[in-house]
């Protein structure tokens, strides 16, 4: 057993702290929030030169070929600092689909251009029923001559509205299927939702859009397999980048608690205050092992059906009780768009239905437990 | 970041659960969880309990963390806490939670050779067997307020006062004592600790019965009881640091998160085969979500654990002690969810106790009451708060007068 991180991954995270504290202190967060686009074109292009996003891309698609660990210790310094990009979207969930579905002209081709930063793209899975299941994805795509035609809405498909290309799940007759289409099709309208997290949720609504054979990611029925490979890894990232964000919670709660004084003296030295304060480091502590031992199981290749879910579910419940605390150790400040403990309130909210609510977890744990 | 055990830890773990297997199938019936009390409320279970003591001594598992020169095996952390997880899935007893878990910790640390040579011996073996000496009717929590006196006289220390919370003070034949060496000291300065045999005239134990009425913990009085002078353990008045010492014996809490989860999965097995509203009771979504919150704080609890062993083999006692406070606190609350849990789960059943009609053969009833004092017991989880602000997140330290 080594439970240390390696020198190199201690560079790393150094290095996504030192890149995102000089480029992107919390007030460009609010201001990137409050943009139509939702992300920095020129962020974006400075953080394509540091060489996260292919990181874990094999290195015949011209990546580094490290192992998804390294990718959670920068999401979880992305989460820290609540930096908003499309990072997850593009490199996590659409770079996923297309390694574990695509061709390998897909691959060579769209891999190097999400690694060099000129390609955003986005991953259209969920539907108005808001279900996480292979049922919950109904959208037809009809059979044509040439390919296929996709009509009907997909939501919360994640920066859509800035995406080159969508990867859009609908049916086929073979069941779920993958399809690569491109954004700015005439045929697909994009409307960006107003949403607690302030990120990029979008509905995209599907008219008449063809889509040829070639741009099929994976055989026509093989999309939901190809889904729940990406899953495995995604669900890790994310859970990484929450508790990322628990940790700077804590840590500003923290620092907070020391320096406001009441009845003459610091609220950090009263034990209804360091109760919750304990309270928030154990349900941080303990995810954060958690998590780190389901990254060693992902890269050993071993089944983490169960311990996912566990994860995940715990992530979603823990971030939303530490910045609840967070906001109420902070009094009538905290509740304000000028302190910072509030974009991580609003962000455990919006973070909770991104790769799966806790109901959802629940279920598929007991599922796995059989129950 | 490597999670796997060496290929030789593998191995002591298979040796541990083929042991743990084959032996509890001579456990009484109804012993229960493997809590304490199993061992102190029948002749059986303390019987069971000293016969496993003996078993376990023979293998020297008993000792496995001692130097070699004491009986010990010098196994490393890791391999005690493998030990810990296996036997907690196992809820077997034979480690006696105040002779291995305390008593021969502080004589490793702090008794004299000639102590060290008499005293471990016995405990490695399986043969001796103590209580605690510790907690006071007004010394709860506030352990350095206690005013029990030990005054030395010619080559005795006469003991007067009273000690409660004695958990198997009724059968251990040992006490490590905690009391004032000097009369007119104030909290932990003159403060000293001894080994007694609890047969001494002058000691009298009373039951102090808990909320079942059943008998596992103890009120000890001592009038003038000559305690010989040889078993003052170390230094007259270095026992306050000993004892503090002794409560930051650094504990993984394996064994807490492994048995909930051995429960667990006998809770699952009941929900499997038990029938209500025309389906199993592991069909109803309720059920289902508790069972799977359990899971998952055994899950992180376990990780928790296996990280303890890690910040002691790396030596990083600062993150160690916090990291300890956290174990205590969430396997002990992870043990309420628990049983509430499972005794919600079974519905009326869930109220009954050993005996007819009960479920799983009452074990979550009787865990629901006595995991109460766990929360309580060994530090309340209000202290280890207190502690993982303070040592964890470097808040202010409360003041005391």
């Amino acid at each position: 057993m080594n439970l240390d991180y390696t020198k190199e991954q201690d560079m790393l995270r150094k290095s996504v702290d030192e890149f995102l504290a000089k480029e992107c202190p919390f007030d460009e967060v609010r201001e990137i929030e409050d943009s139509e686009s939702g992300y920095s074109a020129a962020k974006w292009k400075k953080m394509a030169k540091l060489g996260w996003m292919e990181l874990y891309f094999p290195e015949e698609y011209g990546g580094l070929g490290d192992p998804f660990g390294d990718v959670a210790i920068i999401m979880e310094e992305m989460g820290k600092k609540a930096f908003p990009s499309p990072f997850f979207s593009t490199v996590i969930q659409c770079g996923l689909v297309l390694l574990e579905g695509g061709s390998e002209e897909l691959k060579k081709d769209l891999l190097t251009k999400i690694a060099t930063g000129k390609l955003i793209m986005s991953l259209a899975q969920l539907e108005e029923e808001g279900s996480y299941l292979e049922a919950g994805i109904n959208m037809p795509a009809q059979r044509s001559a040439d390919g296929f035609v996709l009509n009907g809405t997909k939501m919360f498909a994640i920066d859509a509205n800035i995406a080159d290309k969508l990867i859009v799940a609908a049916r086929t007759d073979e069941g779920v299927t993958l399809f690569l289409v491109d954004a700015k099709d005439p045929g697909v309208t994009c409307t960006k939702l107003n949403a607690i997290g302030k990120d990029n949720q979008c509905r995209l609504i599907f008219k008449d859009v063809k889509v040829s054979a070639a741009d099929l990611i994976g055989g026509a029925g093989e999309g939901w397999d190809i889904l729940e490979k990406m899953a495995q890894k995604a669900t890790l990232a994310k859970c990484a980048e929450m508790l990322g964000g628990c940790a700077e919670s804590i840590e500003m709660t923290n620092i907070y608690a020391k320096q406001r004084e009441q009845y003459g003296t610091p609220i950090g030295g009263f034990q209804a205050i360091q109760h919750y304060l304990a309270d928030m480091k154990i349900a941080y502590d303990t995810s954060l092992y958690y998590m780190q031992k389901v990254a060693w199981m992902i890269d050993e290749g071993m089944d983490t059906t169960k311990e996912l879910s566990a994860l995940k579910a715990q992530v979603n419940e823990k971030f939303k009780f530490i910045t609840d605390k967070a906001v109420q150790i902070h009094g009538g400040i905290g509740t304000t768009r000028e302190f910072n403990i509030g974009l991580f309130y609003r962000r455990a909210k919006a973070h909770e239905y991104i790769m799966g609510d806790t109901d959802y977890h629940y279920a598929k744990l007991a599922d796995a437990l059989d129950l | 970041m490597d999670f796997k055990l060496t290929d030789k830890e593998e191995a002591l773990k298979r040796e541990f659960e083929t042991f743990f297997e084959a032996e509890m199938n001579n456990a009484p019936s109804e012993f229960g969880n493997g809590g304490l009390e199993g061992v102190y409320t029948s002749d059986e279970g303390f019987a069971f309990h000293k016969y496993m003591a003996r078993k376990l001594g023979e293998k020297k598992w008993l000792s496995l963390g001692w130097p070699k020169q004491y009986g010990g095996l010098e196994a490393t952390i890791m391999e005690q806490v493998i030990f810990d997880d296996v036997r907690g899935y196992y809820g077997a007893p034979g480690v006696d939670a105040f002779a291995v878990g305390m008593f021969a910790p502080t004589l490793l640390v702090g008794a004299t050779e000639e102590q060290k040579q008499r005293l471990l011996p016995p405990i490695a073996i399986g043969e001796a067997f103590y209580c605690q000496g510790w907690s006071e009717p007004d010394a709860g929590s506030d352990l350095a307020s206690v005013t029990t006196t030990a005054i030395r006289e010619g080559d005795h220390y006469i003991v007067n006062g009273q000690k409660t919370w004695t958990t198997g003070g009724h059968k251990a034949e040992f006490m490590f004592l905690l009391a004032r060496t000097d009369a007119d000291s104030k909290r932990g300065k003159g403060l000293s600790v001894f080994h007694l045999r609890m047969d001494l005239p002058g000691i009298e134990v009373r039951p102090l019965a808990f909320m079942d009425g059943e008998h596992v913990y103890n009120e000890v009085f001592f009038k003038d009881v000559k305690i010989p002078a040889e078993d003052l353990i170390g230094v007259e008045g270095e026992g306050w640091n000993l004892t503090r010492q002794t409560m930051n014996f650094e504990r993984s809490g394996a064994g807490g998160f492994s048995g909930a989860k051995k429960m667990l999965e006998s809770l699952i097995e009941y929900t499997k085969t038990t029938n209500r509203n025309g389906q199993p009771l592991s069909k109803d979504p309720n059920a289902r979500r508790k069972m799977v919150e359990v899971f998952i704080g055994s899950e992180l609890g376990t990780t928790l654990a296996y990280k303890i062993a890690w910040l002691h083999e790396k030596k990083d006692f600062m993150s160690l002690i916090t990291a300890a406070s956290e174990s205590k606190l969430y396997s002990t609350e992870l043990a309420q969810q628990l049983a509430n849990y499972a005794t919600e789960i079974m519905g009326p059943h869930g109220q009954l106790e050993a005996g007819a009609c009960a479920p799983l053969g009452g074990s979550m009833v009787e865990l629901y009451q006595f995991c109460k004092g766990a929360t309580i017991y060994a530090g309340t989880n209000e202290i280890q708060r207190n502690l993982i602000a303070w040592t964890g997140l470097g808040l202010p330290r409360l003041k005391f007068k």
